[in-house]
């Protein structure tokens, strides 16, 4: 009763109503722009286990965001929620302003979201510039009358398709690679292979699932430079999980960390480094390592 | 070194030539050997059902191995086909239509669009299932159409057409002709199917599954074959992909059975059972899932064979299950691997024939 004439008290003082900073953060460059991903209370139930629960996240237009957290802690859930492959059991998620409650996944990557997956998923049998051209299937459109009839527009399709291909390609020096069957590559040009199909797809946002696994330090020094460049010269959000620290330290700018589920912390590289409650889901609590 | 420039091809390109080669090449050795007389008279008579065969493995090949769906209800499109195309047949010809080629191009076309709708409606419901479930409700949507067939009577006079679900009777006609008689089948069909339409057919079915394949839709189609999840995840409609693949080769289905029920004067609806359709797909699983050469090859060979072996009459569907067991166990011997592997390096260095290491490798080779 006495906090209810408190308030009351305060607005007959004439308080100035001002917008309130979200509990998200996101780079001062995207301010002002509607953000690229906003999850609201987002969760899903496996059964009785609260696989994810009360996510909320902003990520901003142009924003490279890390999301890491223990082994089984929910990452990869969070991803398969974004593109939905699983339905969320509550929460909203609002891609580029947009709700996605209800669509599925090939509706979502056309409202703007691409991923690749931790288990690498390329479309072994057919070619490299295949594989990227299924990724601009929704960027031209050829119906299938003119296909089997040969007509002019679908010449011109196929041009349209192998050059834009051999664009995306050449971002990781792949074009030469183009004939080559997608599942005859080394790993670490399959997983190039993934970013440049989810690129394909135009996207506003990225999901990268553990980009660098798999990849020996050099490697993984390159891969950060082009995560940095596609992120430059696309303009777009690039939201990435990822166990190597080096590269989420280095590359992310806002780092959301997970655990059982649930966000623990959320912040710059530097402060989720000094974080207790990250130090202590990664390696313990001091007083149990020293028991 | 005369295929040189053939071997400097893309490999899609260089399949798609030889694809065409194998049909052109064998239409001419035939009409040579005929012409000659070199040919019996009980092969002659296997040309058009060889040539629908083929299209039939053509069109459940873009099924099974481009779409990657097991299908066993491919002899139920080919009815609806072949009969929706006796009937259109008839009426041409009641309406006057003499022209052999107008005649069998009306129905074909009749019969392909038919069969293709149905090809649609079934897939609407089938395409929501996976693997084993989809094999059978195909099945059962195959048994569907031929127990359907069974009960219909169509018949065709001045007044225009007549349907009844009952018996010939209640068509209600005192004079025209009766096209569809229940499950004594079509009767009285022109017999219209000639070797050469039925070349065009497979080319035309041939053109249409590779046009279709090497194209924007027939990415997406291998794309939802490969890894579904990664395909709806770079925007693809994945039912909508499945649906496209079932509804053309049911068409392309139609068209074949249209070439096949022309050839002969009766056709019943009970021919277009069950085994039909397995022997359609053993076609296919023989010439290897998505090699369209492959199944052109195997859909050929294995309807000459029973008409080859008929001199030991006794024996002769005996030695097919043993021709059929040893081309599919043999290839995974390590004794044929190996001797595959040296043809295959041997014809590479020398740039010569790629067509016999494409009917060598047959069998495992995907396009």
């Amino acid at each position: 009763m006495s906090k209810f004439s408190d308030f009351a008290a305060r607005r007959r003082e004439g308080t100035k109503m001002v917008p309130v900073p979200s509990v998200s953060i996101m780079p001062e460059r995207d301010l002002g722009k509607s953000p690229a991903l906003e999850c609201l209370h987002l969760g899903i139930d496996f059964g009785g286990l609260k696989a994810v629960d009360d996510f909320n996240i902003t990520v901003g237009r142009t924003e490279i965001c890390g999301l890491i957290g223990p082994n089984g802690a929910g990452k990869t859930t969070v991803f398969n929620l974004l593109t939905k492959v699983y339905q969320p059991t509550r929460g909203t998620i609002m891609v580029d302003g947009h709700d996605t409650a209800g669509l599925d996944p090939a509706r979502v990557n056309r409202l703007g979201v691409a991923r690749t997956f931790q288990n690498i998923r390329l479309f072994n049998t057919l070619t490299v510039e295949e594989n990227v051209a299924v990724g601009l299937h929704n960027q031209h459109h050829c119906g299938m009358a003119t296909s089997i009839l040969r007509l002019p527009h679908h010449w011109k399709s196929e041009a349209y398709y192998h050059e834009r291909a051999l664009e995306l390609l050449d971002i990781f020096d792949m074009s030469g690679l183009a004939d080559h069957e997608a599942g005859s590559l080394p790993y670490g040009a399959q997983r190039r292979l993934e970013i440049v199909r989810a690129l394909a797809t135009n996207p506003k946002l990225l999901l990268l699932d553990e980009p660098a696994a798999g990849m020996n330090p050099s490697e993984t020094a390159e891969l950060m430079e082009n995560i940095v460049k596609i992120r430059d010269q696309f303009q777009i959000a690039i939201m990435l999980i990822e166990h190597d620290m080096n590269l989420v330290m280095n590359i992310c700018e806002g780092i959301c960390v997970l655990n059982f589920g649930k966000i623990i912390a959320k912040g710059t590289p530097e402060e989720i480094q000094q974080n207790d409650a990250v130090i202590e889901a990664y390696l313990g609590k001091q007083k149990e390592a020293d028991a | 070194m005369r295929n040189v420039g053939i071997n400097m091809l893309k490999p899609q390109t260089r399949s798609t030539i030889i694809t065409y080669a194998i049909v052109i090449g064998a239409f001419l050795v035939v009409t040579v050997l005929d012409g000659l007389g070199l040919i019996s008279n009980s092969l002659t008579g296997q040309l058009v059902p060889i040539c629908a065969y083929v299209s039939l493995a053509v069109s459940l090949n873009l099924v099974v191995g481009v779409s990657g769906e097991l299908s066993l209800g491919h002899a139920g499109f080919m009815s609806v086909g072949a009969f929706t195309g006796v009937v259109a047949a008839g009426c041409l010809a009641h309406m006057g239509v003499e022209n052999e080629l107008l005649l069998f191009a009306g129905s074909a076309v009749v019969g392909a669009a038919a069969a293709g709708i149905i090809g649609f409606l079934v897939g609407i419901p089938v395409m929501r299932l996976r693997g084993d479930y989809l094999a059978i409700v195909t099945l059962a949507f195959g048994e569907i159409i031929k127990n359907l067939l069974n009960i219909f009577y169509v018949g065709v006079d001045d007044s225009g057409l007549h349907f009844s679900l009952t018996d010939s009777a209640s068509l209600g006609m005192s004079q025209g002709t009766i096209l569809i008689n229940g499950p004594k089948g079509a009767v009285g069909i022109d017999k219209v199917s000639t070797f050469v339409i039925g070349v065009v057919l497979v080319l035309i079915t041939v053109a249409v599954v590779l046009n279709l394949m090497h194209s924007r839709d027939g990415r997406a189609i291998m794309a939802v074959r490969d890894n579904r999840i990664a395909a709806e995840s770079v925007g693809i409609n994945t039912t909508k992909y499945r649906l496209m693949a079932f509804t053309v080769a049911s068409a392309l289905a139609g068209a074949a059975g249209v070439l096949y029920a022309m050839n002969y004067s009766t056709i019943v609806p009970s021919q277009f059972d069950f085994n039909q359709s397995i022997l359609i797909l053993v076609y296919v699983v023989l010439g290897g899932m998505g090699n369209i050469s492959g199944s052109i090859i195997s859909a050929a060979f294995l309807t000459v064979l029973p008409e080859v072996l008929r001199p030991i009459n006794n024996y002769r569907m005996l030695l097919y299950a043993i021709v059929l067991i040893l081309v599919m166990v043999v290839p995974h011997t390590k004794i044929y691997q190996r001797i595959a592997d040296a043809v295959r390096s041997r014809f590479r260095k020398e740039g010569a024939a790629p067509e016999a290491a494409a009917a060598e490798t047959g069998g495992e080779a995907h396009e």
